[in-house]
């Protein structure tokens, strides 16, 4: 591969998985609302 | 009466509406799009794309339908119709229910070959097969008339399985179905796109030919070429990836936001659904089929056969270079992985259905979900039956490519310009567990609707092959894939009729040769052109051949005389059916319209 494929690939797929990490940590980090909410679970 | 439908828990939510998102395209479409159009490059206009429509398109139609859902509307229809006064708008919000019909009557054909290859791939019916034979296998799957394991009418039969099990998990209504197959199907899709992306990055040098090397195929598809981004034609690419592979202008996500209540979040779990896609599209079906398919075809195979059809015609013999364990192991993951892609996706196409027949004509879940199973049975069946002669293609057009664009563009201007983003801020930004950055709100009113409307022109008047640059420049000329080429089938100069007794010759050339054999008759033509190509047409030996060896033909000159149905015929057939389904829906619209009018004096 030539350098400036191999830095595109890397740079683009590390910021994809970083922000989508950042999304989906927060959701799973965020608190739950008061009763009653959206979850019939939670 | 009607059972009270709402999901189990966020995380749940937020799987299904990735998995709605995430389909076969992620993996197929992304990865030929990217190589077809600058490669590295691509990625600048897809992530521009993504940032200017995507987002923006995504929180519109969460705050759409978490609106709607307040005023007990879950489907697009009424909650459209809350949203302004206007009567017009509740038939267009049809078109949130017509298109997840449209299209899960041929998605889930595509989804029951997955099902099928995942079969055939245990049994190891691919083992010890050459590339010409894998391909002819799927040739073989999808012509009726035979079949790959002794079942009669094999892909019927797994169709309408497939269709069934659809059916079942709906009618287990959102928490005890839908969300309980993205909690299992979108972990294991990631968990097999995992393993099947660290093999294509690793593979390197085959030696079986001069660059048969994985990382030749991701050269390929990462090296960036700055000049394709003055290119329009890379643009329109870019925005219709992100149009597709978001699911924008379903309805799909209206109708699962409309389960949310006002006071929880729906902004993160939006970026957290779209990043989730953009990571199995961007990280995932990057790193598969190409870099493998370079890997033991070589580049130049790729470029020319790079498309959808390399997911069945191609994959299992690779898979096969593998070893008989690892090969059998691979194509499970593989189809397993599009089974489950698809079927998240298929399953979100149901729920408008349900949600509008439950709340208007006070459906159970069990009745809704047999309904659905039904009305997509009778449009998808004629996709199984006529797939050879265009039937699905033609679905896949007008359901599942322009009545999106058309419905996405509507919705946006309902949203931001007939609702006021002003009430569409608040209805975001309202128990939203991030700040939405504020320059969004000026997105949405000028930039997102002006994208819009662009691929909207631009679906409607594509120039030939889509080359922009050469309208501007060397004069305009209507492609034969644009929507007004389409409907008016530019393509067929000759046979337009549906029936005839004669069949023209779509081409001019000289007669080389006719034969009959094994109850056939070919007539063989070689063009006039320099590279004098060889066209060869194939009529039943009851049809009479009107032409002689050596007989010059012009375009439109019969050259059998028999009794025809035209490939126009299907087509039209086709359209006619969705045309109907369309009206079946603005019906039941009215009828529930009079219903609510009732219930209200």
């Amino acid at each position: 591969m030539s350098t400036i494929a191999l830095v595109t690939m890397i740079t683009v797929q590390l910021l994809v998985i970083i922000v989508s990490g950042y999304f989906f940590v927060k959701i799973l980090s965020a608190k739950p609302k008061p009763e009653p909410d959206s979850y019939a679970e939670e | 009466m009607a059972q009270r439908e709402q999901w189990g828990t966020r995380i749940g939510l937020v799987l299904a509406m990735a998995g709605n998102a995430v389909g076969l395209g992620n993996f197929l479409r992304f990865p030929v799009q990217a190589v077809q159009n600058g490669g590295g490059a691509f990625i600048i206009p897809y992530l521009v794309c993504f940032l200017l429509m995507g987002i923006p398109l995504l929180w519109i139609e969460w705050s759409i339908g978490r609106f709607g859902g307040r005023l007990n509307n879950h489907s697009t229809p009424f909650i459209l119709d809350s949203m302004d006064k206007r009567r017009l708008w509740k038939y267009i919000g049809v078109f949130g229910i017509f298109t997840n019909i449209g299209v899960a009557a041929y998605y889930c054909y595509i989804e029951s070959w997955t099902m099928s290859y995942v079969f055939h791939s245990i049994v190891q019916t691919f083992t010890g097969m050459n590339q010409e034979q894998v391909a002819s296998f799927f040739t073989q799957y999808v012509d009726i008339g035979q079949s790959t394991t002794g079942i009669p009418f094999e892909a019927v039969i797994f169709y309408v399985f497939c269709l069934a099990l659809n059916t079942y998990i709906l009618s287990r209504g959102l928490s005890g179905g839908v969300e309980k197959v993205a909690k299992i199907g979108m972990p294991l899709l990631i968990l097999f796109g995992v393993l099947l992306a660290v093999r294509g990055v690793t593979l390197g040098d085959t030696g079986l030919c001069a660059d048969c090397n994985s990382h030749t195929g991701l050269n390929f598809l990462w090296e960036p070429q700055f000049d394709k981004l003055t290119d329009l034609k890379v643009w329109f690419a870019a925005a219709g990836q992100i149009f597709f592979t978001l699911s924008l202008g379903m309805g799909t996500i209206q109708c699962y936001a409309s389960y949310v209540r006002s006071k929880d979040d729906i902004a993160l779990n939006a970026m957290g659904a779209g990043w989730m896609n953009g990571f199995v599209e961007i990280v995932l079906g990057a790193s598969i089929v190409i870099p493998i398919s370079v890997g033991y075809l070589g580049l130049d195979w790729v470029k020319e056969n790079a498309g959808f059809s390399m997911a069945f015609q191609t994959m299992p013999y690779l898979f096969n270079q593998w070893g008989a364990f690892l090969g059998t192991f691979a194509g499970f993951m593989w189809f397993g992985l599009l089974f489950f892609a698809g079927i998240t996706s298929s399953l979100a196409m149901g729920t408008p259905w349900m949600g509008f027949m439950q709340d208007e004509f006070k459906w159970t879940r069990n009745k809704s979900a047999f309904s659905f199973g039904l009305i997509t049975l009778i449009m998808g069946l004629p996709t199984v039956f006529f797939f050879q002669q265009g039937f699905f293609d033609e679905y896949d057009y007008w359901a599942g490519t322009a009545s999106l664009v058309i419905f996405a563009t509507l919705e946006t201007v309902l949203f931001a310009w007939i609702f006021g983003i002003n009430k569409g801020w608040k209805e975001l930004t309202q128990g939203a567990d991030m700040k939405v950055p504020g320059f969004f709100k000026y997105i949405m009113v000028f930039v997102t609707p002006l994208f819009l409307i662009i691929i909207l022109l631009g679906t409607l008047i594509t120039p030939k092959d889509g080359d922009w640059g050469k309208a501007f420049t060397e004069g305009y000329e209507l492609d034969h894939g644009s929507l007004i080429g389409k409907l008016l089938h530019t393509d067929k100069e000759v046979n337009r009729a549906w029936f005839s007794s004669h069949f023209q010759s779509p081409v001019d050339g000289v007669v080389t040769e006719i034969q009959s054999e094994d109850g056939e008759q070919h007539i063989i033509l070689t063009g006039f052109d320099q590279a004098q190509p060889t066209y060869t047409y194939t009529k039943s030996a009851h049809d009479k051949p009107l032409v002689a060896v050596g007989d010059n033909i012009k375009k439109g000159d019969h050259l059998f005389q028999g009794s025809y149905i035209n490939p126009i015929f299907y087509l039209d057939l086709a359209r006619l059916m969705l045309l109907a389904l369309y009206l079946f829906i603005c019906v039941l619209v009215y009828k529930a319209y009079q219903n609510r009018k009732k219930r209200t004096l």
